[in-house]
């Protein structure tokens, strides 16, 4: 390539062109390792034709030779087949390293009680490091890759506060059916003095110090008829498991960024807004898309995530 | 025989040559699949899209969605525990065109619908960071502000009708769809009642949030959230699929 007419003059052969007076081009053969490698493409696919699926013929096609694959179907009998992904796919789940090295695992972690996991570190190694790939395929793009979700969208699985309830047994009915998180919108029902009242109650029952008049107009709507919200928020506003209602009396808020908020009016806004717009948060069910093993894996990764109950 | 030199110095022939190689590997690599018996698997389920999943469709096209995310799960372990079940061909069988893709600077989404709520997509679309801080997508606010134009979705029917797909006009054609999709699914197929039905869908679901309005994200949700949902994979052996190939 670096070769020039005046050094070598006469070694290779030129296409017998000349542009512009005196500009040649060299006519080299092909570097002959390329072209063995292009020969041995060529003994690789014919050799391929032979074993694998390949040449179409009329309504079907060739389908290999000697290399068959032979797998469990979901009722257990064997059944073989010419070589194609789908059964390769199959036998990798059932035979493959993978599926070889983490099944006594997993029969292990099926076959166990919560209770035998939860107390057992070998198992519990195992459970965290496959839950922590299916927490990040599928929880993670919520709660986030921590659990720590994103305040008024989706609760924090690191805290030890369980909207849906922190026992074993809730998290795993949480994640096969899934839940709807509903509060009505009360920015109709009450006018804005109201409304400011109710968010002085509710302030006042985590130990803000907020306007105790306010306070006592906003409990009254709360605690009767009137406003309803101890249907699901209890008298005591601890919240009521199976509604998933958050429990106002501690400091941990789920939907208005109370602890955001720089000062008690921007917090009373901000539950204010929560009141008027309500809320509504679907979580999917998962026993569609998950096994049951993969549900109990999960479960025991999200109740060790909070600390669970 | 043709000398090397022949062909190299004659850009005709050059040119007809080369075309017809190529046209060797297109034949038959591409034309036995459409004579193929076992190319589409017979499975239950798959309809065409309704009107508003068909705008939502239009909508992921005309982002440009498909550039960076694929809608193919290819049958291997990692991309099972990943996504679910691999993609079939019948799954795509009414879309055109198909949105396989193959570049994957996001996830796949053969198999998103379902697998996150609609105030999630909502959150999500608006501003990726908000709900996945390490995420690279863009921001598509105004699919939130943006009404959604339907005026004209009788004749993105029309026009995919014309490729095959089964949106009906007349009774027979209607009747032909109950007797396939089952009613409910035939009615949303009737183009005739295209643009009611796209409301009806719109405003029962609300996928955007806005119970006022029927915006562009009502209608990339609702396509979103069916995607890969359609086929019931419970109800087949895993042996069953492998016949196909």
């Amino acid at each position: 390539m670096s070769q020039t007419k005046s050094s070598k003059p006469s070694a290779v052969q030129t296409t017998g062109h000349a542009w512009d007076g005196d500009i040649q081009e060299f006519n080299n053969p092909l570097p002959s390792w390329w072209l063995w490698a292009f020969y041995a493409t060529v003994v690789f696919a014919v050799v391929y034709w032979v074993f694998y699926p390949a040449w179409p013929i009329a309504s079907s096609y060739t389908k290999g030779v000697m290399n068959d694959i032979t797998f469990l179907d979901s009722n257990g009998n064997r059944k073989t087949t010419h070589w194609n992904t789908r059964s390769a796919l199959l036998r990798d789940l059932q035979e493959g390293k993978t599926a070889v090295l983490s099944r006594d695992y997993l029969d292990k972690v099926a076959a166990a009680s919560y209770m035998e996991i939860l107390g057992d570190p070998e198992m519990m190694a195992f459970t965290r490091s496959m839950a922590k790939g299916i927490f990040g395929d599928n929880c993670a793009p919520c709660h986030g890759s921590g659990g720590a979700g994103v305040i008024g969208l989706f609760p924090n699985l690191a805290d030890d506060d369980w909207l849906w309830g922190g026992s074993v047994e809730d998290i795993q009915a949480t994640l096969e059916n899934g839940h709807l998180g509903f509060m009505p919108a009360f920015g109709e029902v009450f006018d804005d003095a109201q409304l400011d009242d109710i968010a002085s109650y509710v302030l006042s029952l985590s130990g803000h110090a907020v306007d105790a008049a306010a306070s006592e107009r906003g409990k009254a709507i709360f605690q009767t008829n009137e406003g309803g919200c101890y249907y699901c928020h209890t008298h005591e506003a601890t919240g009521l498991k199976s509604q998933g209602a958050a429990n106002l009396t501690d400091q941990i808020w789920t939907i208005a960024d109370v602890n955001g908020a720089a000062d008690l009016e921007g917090k009373k806004e901000r539950v204010k807004q929560v009141i008027a717009n309500g809320v509504q948060r679907r979580m999917p069910a998962w026993s569609d898309r998950l096994s049951a093993a993969q549900i109990k894996l999960l479960t025991v990764y999200v109740h060790e995530l909070g600390g669970g109950q | 025989m043709i000398k090397h030199e022949s062909i190299e110095t004659n850009a005709a022939l050059l040119v007809i040559l080369t075309l017809i190689v190529v046209s060797i590997g297109g034949l038959v690599e591409i034309v036995p699949l459409f004579y193929i018996d076992d190319t589409v698997e017979d499975v239950e389920g798959v309809r065409p899209y309704t009107a508003l999943e068909l705008r939502g469709r239009d909508i992921y096209q005309r982002e440009g969605c498909y550039l960076c995310h694929s809608q193919m799960i290819r049958p291997f372990r990692d991309e099972l525990l990943r996504y679910g079940h691999y993609s079939l061909a019948a799954e795509s069988q009414y879309d055109h065109p198909f949105q396989w893709g193959s570049k994957r600077t996001g996830p796949d989404l053969a198999r998103v619908g379902g697998k996150y709520s609609n105030e999630w997509h909502v959150a999500h679309l608006r501003n990726p960071r908000s709900v996945v801080p390490q995420s690279i997508m863009p921001n598509y606010p105004w699919l939130l502000q943006t009404d959604l134009d339907y005026s004209d979705v009788q004749d993105r029917m029309r026009a995919l009708k014309a490729t095959g797909v089964p949106y009906s006009e007349t009774q027979e054609e209607y009747d032909a769809n109950v007797v396939e999709f089952g009613v409910a699914a035939a009615d949303q197929l009737d183009i005739l009642h295209a643009e009611e039905n796209l409301m009806q869908q719109a405003l029962t679901e609300n996928y955007d949030g806005q119970r006022a309005r029927v915006t562009e994200m009502d209608a990339l949700v609702a396509y979103l959230q069916v995607l890969g949902t359609m086929v019931d994979f419970s109800k087949y052996d895993e042996g069953y699929f492998a016949d196909f190939r």
